[in-house]
């Protein structure tokens, strides 16, 4: 049986978050503490020694990007914790900040000590108010304890809208524009908020910085899989029975994440399949079941793990439809900024209905297939890239579910 | 607090027109006419470029609408839980479709994409609050609570 391991969510349930006292006392900010005593270029090569790459889905090596914003001379830079989760069925993020607001300050600290940033902020999605006060009063004590130093962090919310979760988008909202994204290079890191250079960090992968400081890059190396290392909360969705949170190591496999977690599917129904990360994601059938859930063997099976949603249908579910609704999703959320993805979502969305309905032929079919690709290669951000992902994979992989609701 | 006072909390903090906005929705529900103008000019910017933003986030409204706001999610997750029986349980209770406000201004019912509390759906929010697990039945005692 494979077994829950609580690294970032290590002070889940056992603090207070609201009191900072509760989170010294299990050692909160020793991390912190440890490294201002280390060079700037310690703590980055301890992070990039540690292997640890990016929780929000993008899955970039955090210690590199640091790095990048550390060799960028500028007066001022800035850290940024990205808390705009929006991928459906994620709330990963949110148990976090709810739960542990201060392991996420610590890891901005440690962030900002490491490149040079006096300045941090963490923009919070508006879909979540009730954190904006436990984000403000947790700041509020950490100034009162002095523990921040002359690191500033500041609370920005958002207002509804998926795309912010891009970080280049989501600088362009701190700033107080249209959250569209901006075309890369130059890199956030160079050029980021305000054109200073910037880092922008995942909640999760931020709550993971001081765990690796605190017990060294090797020891945080050395779990899971090698390529991907630590843990990963998963929230499970859908059709199966604890529809609930887990943070296992990311050598998981699908199989033990649906049926040993997730306890199975519900009424002795059979699977049919599980979308992982989010509508981004694709849609992955049985016989892939046995694969790890760490970034690159996803990959390896033209799937993705990104924010580590487990979307769960079984046999009864109706995978055009559901398929349907997530087309809706995009071009709901596509922010219109280019072409591919403001038409192209669009349309996705008119053939998917139209299938959907039963009115559709095989040839809309191949012109999905055409669309869908020319999207994930010529869209602007990593929204119309994905936007066509669900779509593609059931065609490829549940093409009879297509076949059956043919005019 | 007005919106000329929220605005002017907010005119030295750069990028901080979003944040008044949020902050003059939690009063008006929605942004009123003189609240866009009035922000071009603290803010310094032109009229158009504030409504380039106020319609570009799906949580500001423009237009007049009901004190509550509901919302009910649409994603994945929400659909097969049975989040449209959901819609027509409100429609049915409210007597109005989704995007519109009822006649005495109490409510105002929209959709939206998810509100991140997938661990039982379906979900609508009232005023950011959210309700889990909702069912048609349940709809009525929640509504009762704004009544």
């Amino acid at each position: 049986m494979a077994e829950e391991m609580r690294v970032v969510l290590r002070n889940y349930g056992k603090i207070n978050p609201l009191k900072i006292t509760d989170y010294l006392s299990v050692g909160g900010y020793e991390a912190l503490k440890k490294a201002r005593t280390m060079t700037r270029k310690a703590v980055i090569e301890e992070i990039i020694q540690s292997k640890l790459r990016g929780r929000g889905g993008a899955g970039f090596n955090t210690g590199q990007k640091w790095a990048f914003a550390h060799k960028t001379q500028d007066d001022q830079k800035y850290v940024i914790c990205n808390a705009d989760e929006g991928e459906p069925g994620t709330y990963k993020d949110r148990m976090l900040m709810e739960n542990d607001p201060h392991a996420i300050f610590e890891g901005m600290a440690i962030c900002g000590y490491a490149i040079g940033a006096n300045k941090g902020y963490v923009y919070c999605r508006g879909e979540y108010p009730h954190l904006i006060t436990i984000l403000k009063t947790a700041i509020y004590q950490a100034k009162q304890h002095g523990i921040l130093g002359d690191f500033d962090i500041e609370v920005r919310t958002g207002a509804g809208a998926f795309v912010c979760g891009e970080e280049t988008a989501l600088l362009e909202s701190i700033e107080g524009h249209r959250g569209e994204p901006r075309i890369r290079p130059p890199f956030p890191t160079q050029k980021g908020l305000w054109q200073k250079p910037t880092v922008v960090n995942n909640v999760e992968t931020l709550a993971n910085i001081p765990v690796i400081i605190d017990k060294g890059a090797a020891h945080f190396a050395a779990i899971g899989a090698p390529t991907y290392p630590g843990t990963k909360i998963l929230t499970l969705t859908g059709d199966v029975n604890n529809r609930t949170f887990f943070e296992i190591p990311t050598n998981t496999t699908i199989r033990e994440v649906i049926f040993e977690f997730g306890g199975g599917i519900p009424g002795d129904k059979k699977f049919k399949a599980v979308q992982i990360g989010g509508a981004s994601g694709a849609f992955i059938a049985a016989n892939s079941l046995d694969t790890q859930i760490s970034f690159d063997a996803m990959s390896a099976i033209n799937s993705t793990l990104g924010s580590g949603a487990v979307y769960v249908l079984d046999e009864t579910r109706d995978i055009i439809d559901v398929t349907t609704r997530i087309a809706r999703f995009f071009e709901h959320e596509s922010c219109g900024k280019c072409a591919p993805c403001r038409e192209g979502t669009a349309r996705l969305h008119e053939l998917m209905w139209k299938l959907n309905s039963g009115r559709g032929s095989a040839k809309d079919i191949t012109l999905l297939k055409k669309l869908g690709r020319v999207m994930s290669i010529t869209c602007l951000c990593g929204l119309g890239q994905a936007a066509p992902t669900a779509i593609l994979t059931t065609i490829e992989r549940f093409s009879d579910d297509y076949e059956a609701k043919l005019m | 607090m007005g919106y000329k006072q929220i605005l002017d909390a907010y005119k030295n903090i750069p990028g901080g027109m979003i944040e008044a906005f949020n902050a003059i929705q939690d009063i008006y529900s929605y942004l009123p006419e003189e609240a866009i103008i009035e922000a071009a000019k603290v803010f310094n910017v032109p009229v158009s470029k504030v409504y380039d933003v106020t319609t570009f986030y799906s949580m500001f409204s423009i237009k007049p609408r009901g004190k509550n706001v509901i919302r009910i999610c649409q994603s994945a997750p929400c659909h097969v839980a049975g989040a449209a029986e959901v819609v027509a349980a409100l429609e049915r209770e409210l007597g109005i479709r989704i995007g519109e406000s009822t006649s005495d201004g109490k409510f105002a019912l929209e959709t939206t994409e998810c509100v991140g509390q997938c661990q039982d759906t379906p979900v609508i929010t009232i005023n950011g609050k959210p309700y889990m697990g909702v069912t048609p039945a349940t709809v009525v005692d929640i509504l009762a609570e704004y009544k």
